[in-house]
């Protein structure tokens, strides 16, 4: 029996719809664009054609308005009702059974829908979706590492997108916007700028999309007058005329109300993620400061009190959690393989002027997120040294409940990030991290993640003269086997020529990608809202916002330095036994190797204890791999970082890895985010983060640090206490991001199963902490029968 | 000599804020029911885990003294290895090649630079927490008081909190010259009661409550542990005279910690080749431990916790 969360009953109602219905697919989208397609396919510019099917879908998509709904808008025609982007992804017959049979992230599709797939979208589409383009014009050598597990490519199932809104999309109305378009289209000069005629077609398209939008609030302004019409309960009956009237004013004009900037935020969410399926959905960015005028000016006329502000916050949640983000097959439900789309809350941080951005919003929010307890939205905090020591406690103790959320930021590395990276300070300090920790400066940049890059197994390909053991085949350079290497040096010397060769492959891929973007499949609804575009008459997928940036994030920190520490330590200094011996023990599993298996695993020093051997070699890879990635130019103008997490990636990167020089044994996932490799850390917390805080945190574009806890370790104001000083001395060493979890019951059950896994697992035992692997079985029982405690 | 047998970073509850523990090796007392038996010989010694050993003999080959032999085994099981401890020369060796990390040698020696280098490995968590240092054990009391007092100086001057965590069985002289470097003391009080003492903790109980006097009259900020063993300590009476003596000597602790007995250190002593005396002791149970905490209360003592 699932649990009922929600501040009242209406809140309970909303949030047993949107949890307990089965997602499922809708493919009305499809089935519009289509029809629109066929129709109209080579009468209109790209822009243009995407701009006026967009509008069509606003006038005819199936409207959902839920009884108890404050906010309204879906994207699909009901909860959970995910719709396709054919254009993007053309879903095969096959693909549509799998995610209908599939155990994990399933979508229910019916016979009609593989009718439909079948006889309509996929005769229409094959052969034009940006999938097909993109995998037909990569290089033989590309398909083969995207295949092998080298690296993911994020644009194969979805467009770009990765970005917030800013200040921008609570203070504007469409018709703003129309009229800051028009005076773009007026300035162009058809004599002089050879791109005016490009110019001109985007601009219309974004004028399109602006009335397609607003099309929609009038069809829910009429929809909510019709139920107002017919509804019996007085009560229900004001509450859809208000709802009518909300539509009245937004999306086409700046919200008067507090409720009318959530229904507007709503509006222009649902416009980004129905115009394309873009990573990380949308998200409002610093949604406490962008609500707290309107809060102000409500609450000072009598108008919203804290207990309405809280419920409209809690169903503008529900409506996140309606979205299951777009259904994905193949490597890249791998990479993402969750229905989390990634929209991100941030709460707290500072204000544009630098000074401390925690308001009495933020407190609402946090209320919100601790008594839904929803996976999505993704929420977090945003933590600066202004930070009041009151807010970061507030949000420990809905961390320490245990699921993981919030996680916490810091505001003013973020703000360092962005500056090296060109921003200016206004623009640092509007900015923040979104998706999973991805910096990005809001409403202003197109930050794209363009795919995670396997460094473990670039390493093990270097010991094999750029061969793959996993797949048999050779797809790194010739550049001579690690028994070949005389010296750490060469060893390091190969594997940097190696992980070049691969990035130069990864990048040109990309830049095929970022043109067949910038070219078929623009996003001019998103454009409006990003600042820049508008004036530069130039789409975001084009380079039009004001920022553009291009991640490829690093996955495997840990393991692939322990892999390089085994090797300097053992083999080049101590001389335990040779680079052959140690090859051989990684092709028998390690099976028959204990010596070798118990010196690299567990007499090596490790990354993750404070340890400048292991943490020197750490800081050598990863400069490697900034510095062989940052700054490369991008099409489209900008510039590459890179960022260090994994999503659910660092599986299946393991997966394709056979055992390597640390003891890791075949198809075991590799280290997350920059924590060290699972059960290499035994030194505790702090030994971990500094560890963590020997990377160059700032001239990345975000990390990722998980840190697990039992209850009891973190119980009380003590234990909140020590979690406040872990999170203030992490930010205070410019760590980007930590987040916590917090042990159940099942984990130490597992843990006491495979105590291996779970090395570095501390529990609170008697008067005093220690590491759960230490213990006898018999307190080890005795402390699962415990820890079963909540802070409820 | 002094050697270490555990640095114990984010150590949350041995003083205040996040802490990092010296363990000392080396202790006087003998207290039955010690969950940490490891740091009761001064010298070094080896650590062994039956139930993680295969019996593959490779130590048993490794040894160049000839120190470790097989055991008889029964039937069907394992045979296990036996040290023969006057032989042993601490090299090493078996350690190195047991591929199931069944042998560890306890105890290292560090210098001071070398011991102050780790514990500042964590300074920036000490100042957001309130946090430091706790030098422990083993009894840290007992070590070289020369080392001592220059690896104090040098945490003190780099503004290292000091804790230290004492069972006040050694020398005070040895507390006198660190006194200006502590910040908070640990104290163990175990019972009052002379006899007892010497039964379960093989030593009176004289030099432990004189240093206690004399460091109160100090002026020292002392925390009061009390571990709460039934059969020892654990009754109303023990606790009547613990309070007397506070009251008496004007020691009015900011904190006491009332720490009931638990075996977890159990496992430890077959590891060391001892015997566990303690299998009949017993900790009070919950609502005994409370009618103690109030006894504390009653006679005006505020802060007192049952845990560490």
């Amino acid at each position: 029996m699932a649990e009922e969360r929600g501040m009242n009953q209406r809140i309970k109602n909303l949030r047993k719809i949107s949890t307990e219905t089965q997602p499922s697919v809708d493919l009305e989208r499809a089935k519009i664009e289509t029809d629109f397609y066929k129709e109209n396919e080579g009468k209109y510019s790209v822009p243009v054609m995407r701009a006026m099917f967009f509008k069509k879908y606003m006038e005819e998509k199936t409207l959902y308005l839920g009884d108890d709904e404050l906010i309204v808008g879906e994207k699909g025609s009901r909860p959970q009702a995910c719709p396709t982007f054919p254009e993007i992804c053309t879903h095969t017959v096959e693909d549509m059974e799998i995610m209908n049979a599939r155990d994990l992230v399933s979508f229910s599709v019916t016979l009609e829908d593989i009718e439909l797939e079948r006889e309509e979208i996929i005769p229409f589409w094959k052969g034009k979706s940006t999938r097909e383009h993109l995998l037909e014009r990569m290089t033989p050598e590309w398909k083969e590492c995207y295949a092998e597990g080298i690296w993911t490519e994020f644009m194969e199932q979805r467009g770009p997108g990765h970005t917030c809104g800013g200040k921008n999309v609570f203070i504007k109305g469409f018709e703003d916007y129309k009229k800051e378009i028009q005076e773009a289209l007026d300035a162009l000069d058809f004599l002089n700028d050879p791109e005016a005629y490009e110019k001109a077609e985007e601009l219309k398209a974004m004028a399109i999309d602006c009335d397609a939008i607003c099309i929609l609030g009038e069809r829910y302004r009429k929809l909510a007058l019709e139920k107002a019409a017919e509804e019996k309960n007085p009560q229900r009956k004001k509450e859809l005329e208000q709802i009518a009237e909300n539509c009245a004013v937004v999306p086409a004009h700046k919200p008067q109300t507090y409720w009318q900037a959530l229904q507007h935020y709503w509006f222009v969410h649902l416009g980004v993620t129905t115009e394309l399926n873009p990573w990380d959905a949308f998200s409002p960015g610093r949604l406490d400061q962008h609500l707290y005028p309107y809060y102000e000016a409500d609450t000072e006329a009598g108008l919203l009190d804290d207990y309405h502000a809280l419920e409209l916050l809690e169903c503008l949640w529900v409506k996140f959690y309606n979205q299951p983000a777009p259904v994905k097959v193949g490597v890249t439900l791998k990479e993402s393989g969750t229905y989390t789309d990634f929209a991100n809350i941030n709460t707290g941080g500072i204000k544009e002027d630098g000074s401390d951005g925690v308001n009495a919003v933020s407190y609402l929010i946090l209320d919100c997120m601790d008594e839904l307890k929803l996976v999505q939205p993704n929420s977090n905090v945003q933590i600066s040294k202004k930070t009041p020591t009151r807010f970061l406690k507030r949000a420990l103790e809905i961390s320490r409940k245990g699921w993981g959320q919030p996680a916490f930021y810091n505001t003013d590395e973020i703000v360092q990030e962005l500056l090296n990276a060109g921003k200016s300070l206004l623009d640092a300090r509007q900015g923040g991290s979104s998706g999973c920790v991805e910096t990005g400066s809001w409403g202003n940049e197109a930050y794209i993640l363009t795919g995670y890059m396997n460094i473990p197994k670039i390493l093990q390909m270097t010991l094999y003269d750029g061969f793959d053991t996993y797949s048999g085949k050779q797809l790194g350079l010739h550049l001579g086997n690690a028994e070949d290497f005389k010296s750490y040096d060469e060893l390091f010397d190969a594997f940097s020529k190696q992980l070049n060769y691969f990035v130069d492959l990864k990048v040109r891929g990309n830049n095929v990608i970022e043109n067949i973007f910038a070219k078929e499949m623009p996003a001019p609804f998103l454009s409006i809202v990003t600042n820049d575009c508008i004036s530069k008459g130039k789409d975001y997928n084009a380079g039009g916002a004001r920022y553009n940036t291009r991640y490829i994030q690093g996955v495997g920190i840990g393991t692939v330095t322990d892999m390089m520490t085994a090797i300097k330590y053992n083999v080049f200094e101590k001389k335990k036994f040779t680079m052959a011996e140690l090859k051989k023990a990684m092709e028998d599993n390690f099976q028959g190797h204990e010596d070798i298996f118990s010196m690299v695993h567990d007499k090596t020093p490790k990354y993750g204890n404070d340890d400048d051997y292991a943490d020197d070699v750490m800081q050598s890879i990863f400069t490697l791999y900034r510095d062989t990635i940052t700054d490369r130019p991008t099409v489209c103008g900008g510039k590459y970082r890179v960022d260090m997490l994994p999503t659910t990636c660092h599986v299946y990167f393991g997966d394709v890895l056979l055992a390597t020089p640390n003891g890791r044994l075949a198809h075991v996932p590799v280290s997350e985010g920059i924590s060290p490799e699972k059960s290499a850390d035994v030194n505790g917390p702090t030994a971990v983060i500094k560890s963590c805080a020997k990377m160059d945190h700032i001239s990345t574009g975000g990390t990722l640090l998980n840190q697990k806890f039992t209850p009891s370790v973190v119980k009380g104001e003590k234990g909140l206490d020590n979690m406040a000083s872990l999170v203030r001395s992490y930010f205070a060493m410019d760590g980007h991001h930590i987040q916590f979890n917090v042990i159940d019951k099942q984990t130490l059950l597992e843990a006491q199963k495979h105590p291996e896994d779970y090395k570095d697992l501390i529990v609170r035992v008697a008067g005093y902490s220690d590491y759960f692997r230490n213990l006898d079985k018999a307190l080890q029982d005795e402390i699962i029968n415990r820890t079963e405690q909540s802070f409820d | 000599m002094h050697y270490i047998t555990n640095i114990q970073k984010f150590s949350i509850h041995d003083g205040d804020g996040i802490r990092t523990t010296v363990f000392f090796k080396g202790c006087k007392l003998r207290c039955q029911w010690c969950h940490n038996p490891e740091t009761q010989n001064f010298k070094p010694e080896i650590q062994y885990d039956s139930d993680k050993c295969t019996g593959c003999g490779r130590c048993v080959n490794a040894c160049p003294n000839g120190a470790l032999s097989f055991s008889q085994a029964a039937p069907g099981e394992a045979p296990t290895v036996v040290t023969d401890q006057s032989k042993c020369q601490l090299c090493g060796r078996c350690v190195d090649v047991c591929p199931q990390c069944a042998r560890d040698i306890i105890g290292k020696e560090y210098s001071v630079p070398s011991l102050v280098k780790e514990i500042m490995k964590d300074r920036m968590f000490y100042e957001d927490s309130g946090g430091g240092v706790t030098l422990s054990g083993g009894e840290v009391m007992a070590m070289d008081r020369d080392y001592l007092v220059r690896l104090c100086q040098a945490l003190h001057r780099q503004g290292i909190d000091i804790t230290i965590d004492t069972c006040g069985e050694a020398p005070w002289e040895t507390y006198e010259a660190i006194i200006p470097y502590v910040h908070t003391w640990l104290y163990d009080i175990k019972t009052l009661d002379d006899g007892l003492h010497r039964k379960y903790i093989g030593a009176g109980n004289q030099l432990i409550l004189d240093n206690l006097k004399k460091l109160a009259a100090a002026g020292e900020r002392i925390y009061i542990r009390i571990p709460v063993v039934k059969e020892v300590n654990g009754t109303e009476e023990s606790m009547r005279d613990v309070i007397r003596f506070l009251g008496e000597n004007h020691i009015a602790p900011p904190q006491i910690n009332l720490l009931p007995y638990h075996d977890t250190g159990k496992s430890k002593y077959p590891r060391l080749g001892r015997e566990y005396e303690a299998e009949n002791l017993h900790a009070p149970d919950n609502e005994e431990m409370q009618s103690f905490v109030k006894m504390f209360n009653e006679a005006g003592y505020g802060n007192v916790k049952i845990g560490g």
